[in-house]
């Protein structure tokens, strides 16, 4: 079964449900297409970072097909997972660092995994650690960084490799004003640069900020789509303003 | 400073000649002086195999062939008489290749140290058989044996013929006991060295486990991680192995000359030759291969049940 034309990711019917509790996802079929700019709100406990899981491929779904890159991932077998994963960037709520490594080395970590000969690595991260203003924390191990600091390394390390689809979760959770206003600048700019881009956050002033944005509304596990998010093609520009009323 | 200079436009290229994906991973520990003591144990047991085999070799290839003939007569001059015969009939046949009476002063030299000096000599003297140490050419058949027999109970009635390889084989058998014990050793240590590789590589996965969930998100394969763990056992396993090769060495040169300092001929047949020490020396080598192969399967089978 092919996803409708061009579409980058295909959710259809999909539920999820741990061991034998109750689905904490339902029913739930939408489209991403390439370019755009999405973001999934609710409520804490409505199943945002459950919805991202399946994105990011830490979860198979417990029924329904999910498509991406033009492939079915579901029956895709393990072995094929990681060369799908390279092609998503993630910036985890609880940003999962890994703690022996410096700022510099979780950046670089895309790139190693990817095999980047090292001598292609060093510029394009100290670049990133300069942009995200932690280019003097290089050497420092997450657990010196503070929360804020670690939630940019985080980021920083989600987009290094330019994936095509970035999914964040609640990115700007632990910053300020300001660094929570760069780093939607970022993703904008990889946005802008073709990437497909999912921020989850129940944050409803963020939603204010990009304008050309989507947004998938989850409720108590069920998708609703106040911006015509889920229909394709997307309408472009969104509805942000509509939907805070 | 603009994104489009900082974000990498081109895909990262796959394949690159090194990775330094979690480098400072270790398996660490006393992993080193385990594989250490495994393999000084490990050269020990193969070397007292080898010497073994070296001494059974050595030991089959100087008494075969060979053919003991005793004259048991108590009366010193028919027991001339007849040895005397038989050594002519032993010298003439086509099929010895070597023959000598062996000398009456030999005889009381080895008996010497349990019956004394005089036990052989003067009136009281214990009657001692002639010996007739002859070789045959080629190996000592049972039907060989037979015909000898014949042949010179006919003429000296007091011969006894016995093969010396016959006297000997309780003593083969029980070489040939303890080269497989050595040989069983060996393969016990390199199966306890796997466990113990075994133990360590589960015990890294365990407390890397996050790390290990990163790095499959990030887009790392299992033969990724696993090359992490081997390379790390194979850092653990090189300077171990070359330790446990060094204390080895040290015991067996110990040993060595503790066999040297007894003088025996049968001990000396069981000396080292350069194949041997080259078996020795590659033990350390199959330990790292052993500790690398471990590891792998390890890891990758913890890794598969992993999403």
């Amino acid at each position: 079964m092919s996803g409708p034309e061009g579409s980058i990711v295909q959710f259809d019917n999909v539920g999820l449900r741990y061991g034998t509790d109750r689905e904490v996802l339902s029913d739930i079929s939408f489209t991403l297409f390439p370019g755009s700019f999405y973001f999934l709100t609710g409520a804490s406990g409505a199943g945002k970072t459950s919805l991202l899981r399946l994105l990011y491929l830490a979860q198979r779904p417990s029924r329904g097909m999910i498509r991406m890159f033009g492939s079915d991932v579901i029956t895709l077998p393990r072995k094929g997972l990681p060369a799908f994963r390279r092609r998503i960037g993630t910036v985890f709520q609880d940003f999962r660092l890994v703690p022996h490594l410096s700022a510099f080395d979780n950046v670089a970590l895309p790139l190693r995994v990817s095999r980047v000969p090292e001598g292609e690595i060093r510029k394009p991260v100290a670049d990133m650690l300069d942009w995200v203003g932690l280019g003097n924390r290089a050497d420092a191990r997450p657990a010196t960084l503070s929360g804020g600091e670690q939630q940019r390394v985080a980021i920083a390390r989600a987009v290094i490799a330019r994936p095509e689809i970035l999914v964040a979760d609640e990115p700007t959770g632990n910053v300020d004003h300001d660094m929570g206003l760069k780093l939607l600048r970022l993703f904008e700019a990889l946005n802008r640069l073709g990437t497909t881009v999912v921020v989850a956050t129940h944050d409803v002033h963020l939603l204010k900020k990009v304008p050309e944005s989507l947004i998938m509304r989850l409720d108590k596990g069920r998708l609703s789509d106040p911006t015509g998010a889920l229909r394709y093609p997307p309408r472009r520009p969104g509805r942000v303003e509509g939907v805070l009323g | 400073m603009a994104l489009a200079q900082v974000i990498r436009r081109n895909q990262p290229r796959f394949g690159g000649e090194r990775s330094g994906l979690l480098q400072q991973a270790r398996l660490g520990g006393p992993m080193p002086w385990v594989i250490a003591i495994m393999v000084t144990l490990t050269v020990m047991a193969a070397a007292a195999g080898l010497a073994l085999s070296n001494l059974a070799r050595n030991a089959s290839a100087e008494i075969s062939g060979g053919v003991t003939v005793q004259i048991v007569e108590a009366a010193p001059l028919e027991r001339n008489r007849q040895a005397e015969v038989a050594l002519a009939l032993l010298s003439n046949r086509d099929d010895v290749a070597q023959v000598r009476r062996v000398p009456d002063s030999e005889l009381e030299g080895l008996i010497e140290p349990w019956l004394g000096e005089a036990a052989g000599t003067g009136d009281e003297a214990i009657p001692i058989p002639a010996l007739i140490d002859a070789r045959l050419r080629g190996a000592v058949t049972e039907g060989r044996l037979e015909a000898l027999r014949a042949q010179l109970t006919a003429s000296v009635p007091s011969a006894k013929v016995d093969a010396q390889a016959g006297w000997l084989a309780p003593v083969f058998q029980a070489i040939a006991s303890l080269q497989w014990l050595a040989i069983g050793l060996v393969l016990l240590l390199a199966a306890t060295s796997a466990a113990a590789v075994w133990l360590a590589a589960r015990s890294a996965l365990g407390s890397n486990r996050e790390t290990i969930e990163i790095v499959h998100l990030l887009g790392g394969t299992d033969r990724q991680i696993a090359q992490i763990f081997q390379r790390s056992i194979a850092v653990d396993a090189v300077v171990g192995g070359i330790v446990g090769l060094l204390l080895g060495l040290i015991a067996l040169g110990l040993l060595g000359r503790q066999f040297a300092a007894l003088g025996s001929g049968m001990v000396a047949g069981g000396g080292l030759d350069i194949v041997d020490w080259a078996a020795i020396g590659a033990i350390p080598l199959a330990g790292v291969v052993i500790a690398m192969l471990t590891a792998r399967v390890t890891v990758l089978a913890a890794l598969r049940r992993m999403l």
